[in-house]
């Protein structure tokens, strides 16, 4: 501790807690109460400065943090009791480390002199947590703990963003603590790296001065590192005139709205952003990390580019891609320093072959691989895709936040909303966790309470955190549940009719409630759109009442998500929809290679 | 170098000494299906702030490149070094071997055991305990000789490792 700091006695660790949190700047926690916990409940209740929200399942505390980090870019907090507590975070932490999404989660554990004697609610949960969190710390001296709560923050907000995990035995809570003040020494051994090696941009400017098919592919780190990051992106891509694409994680980074977005790419991509990936001759990846969603069949990944990996994390690079150019740096500080060397490069830029490469791009965007066909008689069923679109054209012009389930619709709404903005698109895009929209939503609602939060839900994903609905009414948080209601496990049935000869073993979802009763049950407004006839005035009445709403929207059962490209198959075999008449059947182009990925 | 062709690498990480840091790497290495072939731990600095950890591991350059960064973003890693790329480097490790036999046999793992300058720390009319330091094949090559003689038991510590010359981890 250096000379500088101040250092109080406090009553108690619990006090000493909440006293750090504040310091660290945190408004609001998502949690549940539990035996361990309760002196840390005993001091939330005796100050106002934190709002604590009260969950109805740890799991969703982690994603409700989760949420209000990814809408706000602050660290969001979660605080659950021991054993069970933890374990039930456990989901929400990985699904956290895999987006890269900062959260600090409290803990609470057995008193010190109990741990390691199978006492009642205990579980080791540093033990089970060390591969679930960026990292994660036992505080087992009060002296300790204040830092530890400040370091905790340090670590989950810099470098790669993640999930840190402090484990707080009970009697470090009661006993009378010490507060440290945030200390300005740098940690003695975590020191992520931010700043990008000039010989880097040097070279990545050299290439992208002479690239005649270049491609920009832009992921969630852009997203992490803030919103100049995204505004750098913009500002980098339209000095280039490239194409650009982006991730799942990294949709709004740049605007979907904007021509120079080529929408997303990998294996749910449009045609033209995967064609432009596997035809490009040099390839810019700025904060994404090859993900196996993205490349398809790696040796056929982008064949004949140049590839520039910009990435905060030195491990992202040349994992499961060898790149011709590593940049390790915070996406801000690479695509500001990008800019100036391009600028200050005298090298003039082949604006001929450019017009050329767009002109092919345009060819294949052309080809519209997103079309689908929504019949318009009376009656007719709802195509899920024609729900995200009305749903896009209704929200435009309000301040909107999608979450997402995992599944088809998910998949359906990073392809039909558009996304102009950063930090308005959630989804759990790594671990992909069925169960993540709602609580998510309800974190996002929190941090914004005038906003429009809308769940894109699945009928089966919602079952998985559905409990919430009491906290969305307890709260008064007026999220929109908007489930594309197919019946069936949508993505598992597309995957059983395509890989599995439609044997749809379990995949259809038998006995579901009644979504309407259920919303009004939990005191949301329940409605359902059975046709084309009623989608839009659902939407329009959903919109419009200030509560939470549940929106049952009953769509085409059949329908599949195209365009695809099957796992272990390259870019260039993408399957497109049966809007297109040169569909091939998908069963044939599986490799059994293939067939073994996920 | 070809990305299917394997090699050795000999990686000194130097940690903060706290509790977890051991599990952290090693769960780093079963989480991500990466060899160990020998690991070593233990506190290097007066104040046992600091621990060193050296652990042999086999893999792709590529695998090698990733291990190498996994653990560089431990949070409690200090420094990691890849002696086996880092030039010239000396490994050791130190086994404890049990020998069980009479007669001939007995005589002739004496005789080896100082040809391989191990050395006897223990002996019954039946048995020795030979203690013999050296780098990893030296050791199995002693190990090879002593499995006819009766060989009974063998506790090795492991490799450590440490660069030649003036240059340093810290």
């Amino acid at each position: 501790m250096d000379g500088t700091t101040t250092t109080e006695l406090m009553k108690s660790g619990a006090e000493a807690l909440l006293r750090a949190l504040k310091a660290q700047g945190v408004e609001v926690i998502f949690g549940y109460p539990g035996g361990a916990v309760l002196p840390i409940y005993d001091a939330i209740f005796q100050q106002n400065e934190i709002r604590h929200i009260l969950v109805r399942h740890e799991q969703a505390a982690v994603h409700a943090a989760e949420g209000y980090a990814r809408s706000t870019g602050k660290v969001g907090v979660v605080l659950v009791t021991s054993g069970p507590g933890a374990t039930n975070a456990v989901t929400g932490l990985v699904d956290a480390l895999m987006d890269s999404i900062p959260l600090v989660c409290l803990t609470g554990q057995v008193p010190t002199h109990l741990i390691g004697n199978d006492a009642f609610q205990e579980a080791d949960t540093t033990g089970i947590t060390r591969q679930a969190t960026k990292h994660n710390y036992l505080v087992k001296r009060s002296g300790d703990l204040s830092r530890v709560v400040h370091e905790a923050f340090h670590v989950a907000r810099t470098g790669r963003p993640g999930p840190v995990l402090i484990d707080l035995p009970k009697d470090i809570l009661i006993n009378p603590a010490p507060y440290h003040e945030p200390s300005a020494a740098p940690h003695r051994s975590y020191r992520p790296r931010t700043a990008p090696d000039a010989q880097r941009i040097a070279e990545a400017v050299a290439l992208l001065k002479r690239a005649t098919r270049p491609v920009v592919y832009s992921g969630g780190g852009v997203i992490n590192a803030g919103g100049q990051a995204s505004e750098l992106l913009r500002e980098f891509v339209r000095l280039t005139g490239f194409p650009c694409t982006s991730t799942l994680m990294g949709l709004g980074a740049y605007p979907a709205s904007d021509p120079q977005f080529l929408g997303m790419l990998g294996m749910h991509g449009t045609y033209e952003s995967n064609l432009a990936m596997h035809g490009c001759d040099v390839m810019l990846n700025i904060g994404a990390r090859f993900d196996d969603r993205v490349t398809g069949r790696l040796n056929a990944f982008s064949p004949n580019s140049k590839k520039i990996h910009a990435d905060i994390d030195p491990s992202s690079i040349n994992k499961a891609v060898m790149v011709d150019v590593p940049i390790v740096g915070d996406a801000a500080e690479i695509l500001r320093a990008l800019i100036a060397a391009w600028k200050a490069d005298t090298h003039a830029q082949d604006r001929a072959a450019l017009a050329q490469w767009w002109a092919q791009i345009e060819q294949w965007r052309a080809k519209d691989s997103l079309r689908y066909t929504q019949r318009r008689d009376k009656g007719a069923i709802i195509k899920p895709q024609y729900a995200i679109e009305q749903l896009y054209k209704a929200t435009r012009g309000r301040e909107t936040f999608i979450t997402t389930e995992v599944g088809q619709h998910q998949m359906w709404a990073a392809q039909h909303f558009k996304f102009d903005q950063p930090n308005h698109w959630l989804t759990s895009g790594g671990l992909g966790t069925m169960g993540y929209g709602l609580p998510a939503a309800m974190g996002t609602q929190v941090a914004h309470p005038d906003a429009l939060v809308i769940d894109i839900a699945g009928e089966a994903s919602i079952l998985m955190n559905i409990q919430e609905m009491g906290t969305l009414a307890q709260y008064r948080l007026p999220v929109k549940i908007f489930i594309l209601n197919n019946r069936y496990m949508g993505m598992v049935r597309q995957w059983q009719e395509l890989l599995h000869g439609s044997r749809y073993s379990e995949s259809y979802s038998e006995a579901l409630p009644d979504f309407v009763k259920l919303a009004e049950s939990f005191h949301a407004v329940g409605l359902r759109a059975e046709s084309v006839d009623d989608l839009d005035r659902v939407i329009a009445e959903m919109l419009a009442v200030d509560r939470p709403v549940i929106a049952d929207i009953c769509v085409d059962e059949k329908e599949n998500v195209f365009p695809m490209i099957p796992s272990g198959a390259p870019h260039n075999e993408m399957l497109l929809g049966p809007e297109h008449s040169s569909n091939g059947l998908a069963a044939k182009s599986v490799t059994d290679e293939g067939m073994v990925l996920v | 170098m070809s990305d299917t062709m394997m090699r050795s690498a000999t990686i000194s990480v130097l940690v903060e000494n706290e509790a977890g840091v051991l599990a952290r790497v090693i769960g780093l290495f079963s989480g991500r299906g990466y060899n160990i072939d020998s690991l070593t731990v233990a506190p290097v600095e007066r104040d046992l702030s600091k621990s060193r950890i050296t652990v042999v591991t086999t893999g792709t350059e590529m695998v090698i490149e990733q291990i190498k960064a996994q653990l560089d973003r431990l949070v409690p890693v200090y420094k990691v070094l890849d002696l086996t790329m880092e030039g010239p480097h000396l490994a050791r490790e130190l086994a404890l071997i049990k020998v069980i036999g009479t007669g001939e046999a007995r005589q002739e793992a004496l005789r080896l055991a100082d040809a391989f300058r191990a050395r006897v720390i223990d002996a019954s009319t039946e048995s020795f305990i030979f203690e013999v330091t050296g780098a990893t094949d030296k050791l199995d090559a002693f190990l090879d000789l002593m499995r006819p003689l009766g060989l009974a038991e063998v506790s090795r510590t492991g490799v450590a490792a440490i660069a030649r010359g003036v240059k340093t981890i810290g």
